[in-house]
């Protein structure tokens, strides 16, 4: 028994090793959100950004003498850095964006994170860069009868260390004291004459040096390379969102609990990994929606105007004309443009539709999704599974796709509209995890991550053309159904849901069941965009149901206006065209598509529907 | 590259230069260029993909150069990233063929990237030359008429390697491959075989960690913990070095004999530097201890031309642009069905000497170098390498034949 025993405590400190890891990571994250209210993505970047740095600087110090010093000098140097960079993205974007929507500031940060990839890549090189081991930490000490890294003694050991600095800093320094005012109320600390740009930068500083730590940290174990980014930021994010947004300790529970079911879930589930965070994450928001030691949102200050579609307009009569002349334009692409023209086509209205959906559920019904690709995906599963696995033809399998989104919405939409805000967000981001990985691993099915292939449509419908017609007829379906919905007396109940669910209450509106009908309604019309996509494509593979495609979608929305009705289908066509425009041209069009996103972000504000409202209440005169 | 992110253009219009102060020298390409369109993911696998595209340029050149192909035509490729997954690949193609008008194209890292796009190829009756994806399915039971490819598959790969620990005695193996279709068919097919070459083996443990995201102090533990007698890897890249420094220090590799898939390969191998384990058998590129005038020159060649050392990356696109060459000036016609029936049973010499296009399954012969891992100078490398030619590992003719089928 003493062998088990001595298995079982080292396989605890290698899952305390990674906790200590992902805390000090997560500590960052979640200080600035605290303050800032920023969900910032670019958290896995600062992360990625402090492996690399280091890589570089601390074998050159190294050189100099192997010592332990300047090991731990090199990491600290680096992580300074990472700081300043985060002090250069306050002051030269988030700054200037604190104003607009959090949802953009999001995107913005997420263009942030597409530019610092490529820009890695060109600095660094695409090879993996191992960084030295620890002088000094470099063996394995005897733990009872096993072997067990010295380097992750010293970082079981670090987390706590930092979890202790953090807490004096936040208790008793000033900049701490304030840095926890402003988590609180920070309309109140900048009414109070403390200067907020400040604390923000200092905020900033303070995150990203920590995400620059934690990179540092790990170069003795794992190389710099390119994914460390992404790998690291939903998990980062899972573990300040299981804590509590802006609760430090809550962080480190969450860390701890990660690290030890990742530790002994693999023993039992090996291939687990890739999901057990999210499911952890799922279960605990449907027992805890504000997480272990989070407060209600709306303690925290909440004071904003609620975002989105406020008084839906009808079409001027220009309006009317520009529609038509828009569908005109869809409808002779087959008759003036090549098939890639037509494909492009055909894929901006398919994303128009999803997009659209997604805007009825955040700029109409205030409930923001991160997972939406998920009915997206499942509609497509549908869809192809019918065509591939029972022969079906196209038109019944096109049906079953908006049928499986809703029924999926529904099923998932039930736990989710209990929750608000940013916990809402995760719990969307969990479900669509939690389908993602069985997409990915039920292989006899699903094809697992291959997919599956030859999805195409019927012999009537198999042209290019004849496919686009198909499509702009279901997408305007779609869209005219979904923008109907909300003229109804139903969109405008949402919207009252939105804007103070007890108002709404009280006036008699079921808001549960209102923003669950809501849910399932976006959701069946995403499915039926993720259907036609499968057709158009000719395959279906789990990427349908991943986070990429979900960010795209919000992108789209935000490009276009989530305040408007019909702006998500600008912002499908413009998304679409940037990446479009900019794939052919370079490797390298991450970065421009991250910087289009940054600039539209700074230029529209308000996204390009946004802008055209404003263009219209100034040339009309009148109020917005 | 006079510009930061328009390294292509300016590669193209290097090559373009180069070609032209060939022509005064009588021997160059003449007329309309034959473009080949290719999609890879040079953005996600740069580490892999860039010697390959730089390889792949380096011998367009050094063909146009020479005379190009077809009666003096020459030899252009259009580079796209295929952005790493499948439905922006699709589009990718597309826009090859309809708005680069290429003849045919070639390309693609990811196995479901490489099966949308061989799917999208049957579809509009196009070549496709499938050059990096590994999956069997591509030219088993997913091949069609239009898809060939080059490199050889994982069943291949972990054959080779299988072959080579027939007569060790170990029984007890644990398995650890990232959690992707690439792991998992490596593993299934190492099931499948490991019995054959030694009778009475058992699988005792697996391990499936995410792609990119291997938690390696608990992966290596629970394998430690089953007490294995031998370790089949499928780790590659960042995952593989997490993998190796953490076993190194925890002793998991220490009296115990370790099969590893690709990590012979200078991708993995560089940054695994003074880390790099002791005696494992791998598939790999030892370059410098390839034999043959050819290959000699290739390397020397690409050091010219890029300032660094081939990759397996550059070996695989020096070699496709030879295979690709042989056969247009067999056809002799761009016509895509001359060009697939041109390519069945086509033998190409090239760098790795004779290579085959089997006409049973659209599989190159294409082979790969089996041997230890050994450390020279603080820098991992191969020792008793020997080339395992692909054609001595392929899938059995029936089993083709079943699964091509269905």
């Amino acid at each position: 028994m003493s062998v088990e025993f001595s298995f079982l405590l080292v396989q605890a400190l290698s899952g305390l090793a990674s906790a200590s890891s992902l805390f000090i990571i997560a500590s960052g994250l979640t200080l600035v959100f605290g303050v800032t209210r920023i969900v910032n993505f670019a958290h896995g970047s600062f992360y990625m950004l402090g492996a690399y740095v280091a890589v570089t600087i601390v074998p050159w110090l190294l050189q100099i003498e192997r010592s332990p010093t300047l090991f731990f000098a090199g990491v600290l140097i680096s992580a300074c850095v990472v700081g300043v960079l985060g002090v250069l993205m306050e002051i030269l974007l988030l700054r200037r964006i604190y104003k607009v929507p959090e949802l953009f500031q999001l995107l913005a940060t997420f263009g942030v994170v597409l530019m610092v990839q490529d820009a890695v890549l060109k600095i660094w090189g695409p090879l993996d860069i191992p960084g030295p081991r620890a002088p000094g930490l470099r063996h394995g000490v005897m733990i009872l009868d096993q072997r067990f890294p010295a380097y992750e003694l010293f970082l079981i050991a670090a987390g706590p260390v930092v979890l202790g600095l953090l807490w004096l800093l936040m208790h008793k320094t000033r900049f701490g004291i304030l840095l926890r005012a402003a988590t609180r109320d920070r309309d109140m600390v900048g009414a109070l004459g403390v200067n907020q740009a400040l604390l923000f930068t200092g905020t900033l500083f303070l995150g990203a040096f920590l995400a620059g730590l934690g990179g540092a940290l790990q170069i003795p174990r794992v190389s710099a390379s390119a994914q460390m980014d992404l790998s690291i930021i939903t998990e980062a994010f899972v573990v300040t969102v299981i804590g509590g947004m802006g609760s430090i300790g809550g962080a480190f529970l969450a860390a701890l609990l990660i690290g030890q079911l990742q530790a002994f879930g693999v023993l039992i589930f090996p291939k687990i990994t890739l999901v057990l965070v999210f499911l952890l994450m799922a279960l605990v928001l449907v027992v805890k929606p504000w997480g272990l030691l989070g407060r209600p949102e709306s303690a925290a200050g909440h004071t904003a105007l609620p975002e989105g579609i406020m008084q839906p307009r009808g079409f001027a009569v220009a309006e009317k004309l520009l529609l038509l002349l828009a569908v005109l334009a869809a409808a002779s692409v087959p008759i003036f443009g090549d098939t890639y023209t037509i494909k492009v086509a055909t894929e901006v209205l398919i994303f128009a539709l999803a997009a659209f959906s997604l805007n009825f559920l955040v700029g109409n019904g205030g409930i923001v999704s991160f997972g939406h690709a998920a009915y997206f995906g499942l509609g497509a599963y549908a869809s192809g599974l019918l065509v591939t696995k029972l022969g079906m033809p196209m038109e019944p399998a096109l049906i079953a796709a908006p049928l499986a989104g809703g029924f999926f919405a529904a099923l998932f939409g039930f736990f989710i509209v209990r929750l608000q805000g940013i916990y809402l967000a995760m719990l969307t981001l969990a479900f669509a995890q939690i389908a993602y990985a069985v997409c990915f691993q039920w292989v006899e099915v699903t094809g697992g991550d291959n997919g599956i292939v030859g999805v195409w449509p019927s012999a009537w419908a198999a042209s290019r053309s004849a496919y686009h017609y198909i499509v702009l007829v279901a997408a305007m379906a779609g869209i005219l159904a979904l923008r109907h919905v909300i003229y109804a007396p139903f969109g405008a109940s949402l919207r009252a849901a939105r804007d103070s669910a007890q108002r709404a209450e009280a006036i008699g509106i079921d808001v549960r069941t209102h923003r669950w009908l809501g849910f399932t309604i976006a959701g069946a019309a995403a499915g039926l965009a993720g259907g036609l996509y499968a057709f158009s494509k000719g395959s279906i593979d789990p990427t349908l149901l991943g986070i990429p495609l979900s960010v795209d979608f919000l992108a789209m929305i935000l490009l276009g206006g989530m305040q408007t009705v019909m702006g998500p289908v600008l912002g499908a066509a413009a998304f679409h065209s940037i990446k479009d425009v900019f794939m052919p041209l370079t490797d390298h069009w991450r970065f421009l598509l991250g910087a289009s996103i940054i600039a539209l972000v700074l230029i529209f504000p308000r996204g390009l529907g946004g802008a055209y409202a404003a263009l219209r209440a100034r040339f009309s005169g009148g109020a917005p | 590259m006079d510009s930061i992110f328009f390294g292509r253009r300016a590669l193209l219009a290097g090559g373009a230069g180069l070609a032209a102060a060939a022509i005064g020298r009588g021997a160059a390409a003449q007329g309309a260029p034959i473009r080949i369109g290719e999609l890879n993911s040079y953005g996600r696998m740069a580490a892999f993909c860039i010697p390959y595209r730089n390889a792949m340029q380096m011998a367009a050149e050094q063909i146009n150069a020479a005379g190009g192909v077809m009666g003096g035509r020459r030899l252009e490729f259009v580079f796209r990233d295929d952005g790493s997954t499948p439905g922006d690949a699709v589009r990718v193609a597309e826009e090859l063929l309809t708005r680069e008008n290429v003849a045919f194209i070639a390309g693609t890292f990811l196995s479901n990237v490489g099966l949308a796009v061989s799917d999208f190829a049957n579809q509009r009756k196009r070549l496709f030359f499938a050059t990096e994806p590994l999956s069997d399915a591509l030219t088993m039971a997913q091949g069609n008429r239009y898809t060939w490819r080059l490199r050889p598959s994982t069943f291949m790969q972990t054959r080779m390697l299988v072959e080579a620990a027939r007569g060790k005695t170990q029984k007890r193996w644990a398995i650890v491959a990232p959690n992707y279709e690439y792991g998992q068919s490596a593993a299934a097919n190492f099931k499948r075989l490991i019995g054959g070459a030694i009778p009475g083996a058992e699988i005792i443990a697996e391990q499936y960690p995410a792609l990119g995201r291997v938690d390696a102090g608990a992966t290596v533990g629970a394998l430690a913990q089953a007490r294995p007698d031998a370790i089949f890897n499928a780790l590659f890249g960042p995952d593989l070095t997490a993998f190796v420094r953490e076993g190194n220090t925890r002793g998991l590799f220490e009296r115990r004999f370790v099969l590893s898939l690709l990590t012979g390969e200078p991708e993995y191998m560089i940054p695994l530097g003074d880390e790099s384990p002791e005696g494992w058998v791998v598939t790999g590129y030892p370059l410098d201890q390839v034999e043959g005038a050819e290959h000699r020159a290739f390397v020397e060649a690409y050091r010219a031309r890029f300032n660094d050392t081939p990759r397996k990356g550059s070996l695989l696109g020096y070699v496709t642009v030879q295979v690709l060459a042989n056969m247009l000036n067999r056809a002799n016609s761009l016509d895509n069905e001359v060009l697939v029936d041109t390519l069945r049973d086509l033998r190409s010499d090239t760098v790795v000497g004779n290579v085959t296009m089997r006409g049973i399954d659209q599989q190159g012969t294409m082979g790969t170098w089996v041997g230890e891992t050994t450390q020279r100078n603080g820098q991992g490398t191969m020792r008793n390498a020997r080339y395992a030619d692909g054609a001595d590992y392929m899938f059995p003719e029936e089993e083709v034949r079943a699964a091509r089928r269905a």
